[in-house]
C-alpha cells in the first residue's frame, strides 16, 4: 500500500529493516547446520501476518514455520456448535462473532440455523450481545461466548458489570497454553520453538511460559502482529535454538510484561475456570476450555436452559469430512496443500472443514493469500 | 451452506461463482456477431456497424444504502453505465435509457434527491436519458428502489480486455478501495465512523485523454467495480495468459480506507470502486499515458502499479515490499449490494 | 481477532473511550485495560475492548529492540552494515503529531 502518510506504528512494516531481518534469519539457521528447524506459532494472526506480506517467500528455506492450534472457531467441537444450534431451534436469540457462523455442526452451522428461521445475530462484541438482550426484553438472548483467553476475559467484564435477566452465556472459550503442552507432548511434530501469541500474553504476562519451555526444552518468544516483529521474533527464537537455551523472550514488550495485566486476570478467573474438553481435531486437551463457574450458573446457558441436541446433533456421516485432514493441520503435522480437498472441494464459500470457515484457520488464510508456490526467483 | 439448486448472494458478488452462473444459465441466450458478444463477457457487446463499433452495456444497481457518503444510488446507476462504454472504448455515449422499480411508500422527496444526482452526473458526462421504463411493487416486494441503467454509443476505437503481453505495464487511475468502504461505514452493523467517501464518477473524459495519449499502445481497459484491482488483474491475467506482478507499496490507497481496512480485516484490493478505471499499456507508451491521465482531475493520483509477466499465467504476484505471495483469485466481492 | 495497530484516544466517558485508528474511529470499552486511559494516549483493541495502554515512548523501544537483534545475529557480517547504514541514513522513528 501506498506509504504516504506514514504513522510510527507502520515502521514495523520498513522493506529495509525486513531485508536486514530476513538475512539474520538466514544466518541463524545455517549456524544451527540441520534441515529442516520446526518453530510453531499458535496464533491466526501470527499466520496472516506471514501469509499477508509473503514472508515465506524471505524465510529460509531450512526454516519450517508451522501454524499450530491458533485458531479458536476451528477448535471448538461440533457438540458445542451443536448446542448453540438448538438453543436457535428452542427459540432463543443466539448471538455470535462473524466466524463462528460458518462452522458445520453434526447437521447444520448457525448460518443454516438462521436460514431455517432461527434467530442470530452476528456482533462484534460481547457489549453488543447484551445491547441486543436489552432490545429484546421478552426474548432469552444467549451469547455463544467462542475466543480464546484475551476474548474470554470480554465476556468475564460484561458479566461482572451486569446483564439484564435474559441475557445468558454458553461457554465455549479455550485456553491456548494448554493447546501447546498437548502439541508439545507429541512426538510427532519435533517443535523446537515456540511463538506465543501477542494478544493472550498481554493479559496472561509471558512468565507462565517459563515452566513450559523448561520442561519441553523448548525457548518461547513472544511477538507482536507487525511482519517487522514476526521476523525479529524468529531471529530471537532460532537464536536461543542455536545457543540451546529454553529460555522464554518478549520480544513485544510494547505491549506485554512479565505478569501480565493482574486486573483482567483476576476479573477472568473470578468468572471462569479451566476444565478438560474436546478441542476439534485435537482431542482431550486437559485444562483447554474455559467454563464459568459454579457462582455464575444463573447466567449459564447450559445451567438455565435444558439444553437437547438430539434433534440437531448426531454422528457426522460425510464423505468429504472423512478426508479432511484440519485435525492434522492444526497440530502442525501437515499444512494445506498436503490436503487433497483444498481449494476444489473445500473453500471459504464451501468449507468442509473448520481450518477454511475461519478467517484465523490456515487453511482460509492459505487459500486467501495464495498458499506456498515458490516466489523467490518471479519478475 | 450454499444449495446447488438455489441461487446465493455469491452468485452476485462478481467473482468466480457469478461467471459459473452466467456460463451455466445464460450464456446459451448469446449467439454468433460480429463484433463483442455475451461469450465474451466483456463490460460491454460491441457490434460493428460499417467502419465502427456500436458499443451496449446495461447495469442494475441495487446497492444499499441508497445514500451514502460521495453518492448515491442515482450517480452510480449513471456513471456505472458510462463507465462500462468508456472501457470499451466508446468515450462519447449517444444516450442513455433509465427503467425503476419502485417500492410502495418510497418517499418521493428521496426519489427527487436521486433524480437531481442523476441530472448533475449526466452533465458532467455530457450524456442525456433517452427513454425508460417505471415500474411499481408492494411495499415488501422489493427493497426501496432498483434501478437498470442501459447505455450505448459509437466508437472507431474498440478496447478489450484480454491485451496484454509479456513487459506490458499496469495503471490504475487513482486511489483504491474508496467505494466499498464508504458504504460499508453506512451500514449500522459495523459501529465505525470516518471520513470515508465513494469515489463515484465518469470516466469517460479521462479515458478519452488516455486513449489520445496512447492510441493503440492501450491494450487492455477495464473498471474495477465488484472484486476491486484484485479481479480486473485476473481477468487480464487469465483472458491473456500472462503473469502479473502488482506492486504492492506503489497502489494508491488513502489514510482513511487503509485503516478502515485493518481493522475489518478486507483488503482494499478486492473491494469495489465506482471511479478508477485499470490500463495494461505497451510499455513504450506508459509515461505518457500516465502523464495525460494525471493532467486530468479525476487521475491526479494515477499509477504506474504492476508489469505483465512471462511467468505465472493466469497469475497475479503481489510484491508486498517484504515479501511476495499470490493474490489469490476472490470469489468476487466481500461486501454484499455495493453496487 | 488480534490486530495490532493501536488507535488514539480521542475522548473518554467513564468506561467507555472513542478511538481513533488513522481517522477512523471506533468505541472502546474500558473494563478490562489496567491503567487509566486520558485523551491522547494509545490503545490496542480486542473484541471491543481496550486490552493495553502503549506508553508512547514504547515503539522507539521496540525499535532500538531489533537493532539489538540485528546487531547480536550479525556479528562481523559486512552485508548488514551496509543495510545499518541504509536504515540509520533513513529511518527516524516519527512521534503521529
Amino acid at each position: 500500500m501506498a506509504l504516504q502518510n506514514l504513522p510510527a506504528e507502520l515502521k514495523f512494516r520498513d522493506p529495509a529493516r525486513a531485508r536486514a531481518l530476513a538475512q539474520a534469519l538466514e544466518r541463524e539457521v545455517k549456524a544451527i547446520g540441520r534441515t529442516p528447524v520446526n518453530v510453531m506459532h499458535v496464533c491466526g494472526s501470527h499466520e496472516q501476518a506471514i501469509a499477508r506480506f509473503g514472508l515465506r517467500a524471505v524465510f529460509p528455506r531450512d526454516l519450517s514455520v508451522i501454524m499450530g492450534p491458533g485458531c479458536p472457531v476451528c477448535v471448538t467441537d461440533t457438540p458445542e456448535v451443536d448446542e448453540a444450534v438448538a438453543l436457535a431451534a428452542m427459540g432463543a436469540r443466539v448471538c455470535t462473532y462473524g466466524d463462528m457462523l460458518k462452522l458445520p455442526g453434526a447437521q447444520k452451522s448457525l448460518g443454516d440455523a438462521q436460514t431455517d428461521g432461527g434467530k442470530v445475530e452476528v456482533v462484534y462484541s460481547a457489549t453488543q450481545a447484551v445491547e441486543v438482550a436489552k432490545r429484546y426484553p421478552l426474548e432469552q438472548v444467549v451469547f455463544f461466548a467462542s475466543g480464546f483467553e484475551t476474548t474470554a476475559v470480554a465476556t468475564a467484564a460484561v458479566l461482572l458489570a451486569g446483564v439484564p435477566d435474559n441475557f445468558s452465556v454458553l461457554s465455549s472459550h479455550k485456553y491456548v497454553p494448554a493447546a501447546m503442552e498437548v502439541v508439545a507432548s507429541m512426538p510427532e511434530t519435533n517443535i523446537e520453538g515456540y511463538i506465543a501469541a501477542g494478544h493472550a500474553a498481554i493479559i496472561t504476562g509471558w512468565e507462565i511460559f517459563v515452566p513450559f519451555a523448561q520442561k519441553t526444552g523448548a525457548p518461547v518468544v513472544v511477538a507482536g502482529f507487525e511482519p517487522l516483529d514476526v521476523l525479529a521474533a524468529l531471529v530471537k527464537l532460532v537464536e536461543l535454538i542455536k545457543d540451546k537455551r529454553p529460555e522464554v523472550a518478549n520480544m513485544y514488550p510494547r505491549c506485554v510484561t512479565r505478569e501480565g495485566n493482574k486486573p483482567a486476570q483476576e476479573k477472568l478467573w473470578k468468572v471462569f475456570q479451566p476444565v478438560s474438553g474436546d478441542w476439534r481435531g485435537i482431542a482431550r486437551v486437559p485444562q483447554g476450555n474455559l467454563d464459568l463457574r459454579p457462582e455464575w450458573a444463573h447466567v449459564d446457558a447450559r445451567k438455565r436452559f435444558r439444553i437437547d441436541t438430539n434433534l440437531v446433533g448426531g454422528q457426522v456421516v460425510n464423505a468429504l469430512a472423512a478426508q479432511c485432514l484440519c485435525g492434522a493441520i492444526m497440530s502442525g503435522l501437515k499444512n494445506p496443500h498436503d490436503c487433497s480437498l483444498f481449494g476444489k472441494e473445500c473453500r471459504p464459500d464451501a468449507p468442509v472443514g473448520a481450518c477454511m470457515v475461519s478467517s484465523e484457520g490456515a487453511c482460509r488464510i492459505w487459500h486467501q493469500y495464495g498458499g506456498l508456490p515458490d516466489l523467490r526467483e518471479v519478475g | 451452506m450454499s444449495s446447488p439448486d438455489r441461487v446465493a448472494m455469491k452468485h452476485g458478488a462478481g467473482g468466480r461463482a457469478m461467471r459459473a452462473l452466467i456460463e451455466d444459465v445464460f450464456l446459451s441466450l448469446g449467439g454468433p456477431v460480429d463484433g463483442v458478444g455475451l461469450s465474451a463477457m466483456d463490460d460491454g457487446a460491441a457490434l460493428r456497424i460499417g467502419d465502427q463499433w456500436l458499443v451496449v452495456t446495461t447495469d442494475s444497481h441495487v446497492v444499499q444504502p441508497i445514500f451514502f457518503p460521495g453518492g448515491d444510488i442515482g450517480r452510480l446507476s449513471i456513471c456505472g453505465t458510462v463507465n462500462d462504454l468508456a472501457m470499451m472504448g466508446a468515450t462519447e455515449p449517444l444516450g442513455l435509457t433509465c427503467a425503476v422499480v419502485i417500492e410502495e411508500g418510497f418517499p418521493r422527496e428521496d426519489l427527487l434527491r436521486i433524480r437531481d444526482a442523476m441530472k448533475r452526473a449526466c452533465d458532467e458526462a455530457g450524456v442525456t436519458v433517452v427513454t425508460g421504463d417505471t415500474k411499481v411493487m408492494g411495499k415488501g416486494e422489493v427493497d426501496g428502489i432498483v434501478l437498470n441503467t442501459a447505455g450505448f454509443g459509437l466508437t472507431r476505437r474498440l478496447v478489450r480486455d484480454n491485451g496484454l503481453r509479456p513487459g506490458d505495464r499496469i495503471i490504475v487511475t487513482g486511489t483504491v478501495g474508496d467505494h466499498g468502504m464508504a458504504v460499508m461505514t453506512r451500514r449500522r452493523d459495523l459501529q465505525i465512523e470516518g471520513d470515508l467517501r465513494s469515489d463515484v464518477a465518469p470516466l469517460n473524459g479521462l479515458v478519452r485523454a488516455a486513449l489520445d495519449a496512447g492510441g493503440d499502445a492501450v491494450v487492455a481497459m477495464k473498471d474495477p467495480t465488484r472484486g476491486g484491482l484484485a479481479s480486473v488483474l485476473h481477468e487480464f491475467a487469465q483472458k491473456a495468459k500472462v503473469g502479473v506482478l502488482l506492486d504492492g507499496p506503489s497502489v494508491p490507497v488513502n489514510p482513511e480506507v487503509l485503516a478502515a481496512s485493518e481493522i475489518l480485516g478486507i483488503d482494499p484490493l478486492v473491494v469495489a470502486n465506482e471511479g478508477k478505471a485499470v490500463l495494461g499499456v505497451r510499455p513504450e507508451a506508459a509515461e505518457r499515458v500516465l502523464a495525460a491521465i494525471r493532467a486530468h482531475p479525476l487521475g491526479r493520483r494515477a499509477a504506474l502499479v504492476g508489469t505483465a509477466l512471462a511467468e505465472r499465467p493466469g497469475n497475479v504476484i503481489l510484491d508486498t515490499g517484504l515479501g511476495r505471495r499470490l493474490l489469490a483469485e476472490s470469489d468476487g466481492e466481500p461486501l454484499p449490494r455495493i453496487c | 481477532m488480534c490486530l495490532g495497530v493501536p488507535g488514539k484516544v480521542l475522548e473518554v466517558n467513564g468506561l467507555e473511550a472513542t478511538v481513533d485508528f488513522f481517522g477512523v474511529t471506533k468505541l472502546l470499552r474500558l473494563d478490562i485495560v489496567d491503567e487509566p486511559v486520558s485523551v491522547g494516549d494509545y490503545v490496542l483493541n480486542h473484541v471491543g475492548f481496550a486490552i493495553r495502554r502503549i506508553p508512547p515512548d514504547e515503539v522507539g523501544e521496540t525499535l532500538a529492540l531489533f537493532e539489538q537483534v540485528l546487531k547480536e545475529a550479525a556479528a562481523g557480517d559486512l552485508m548488514a552494515e551496509d543495510v545499518r547504514g541504509e536504515m540509520a541514513a533513513g529511518g527516524k522513528v516519527r512521534e503521529k503529531v
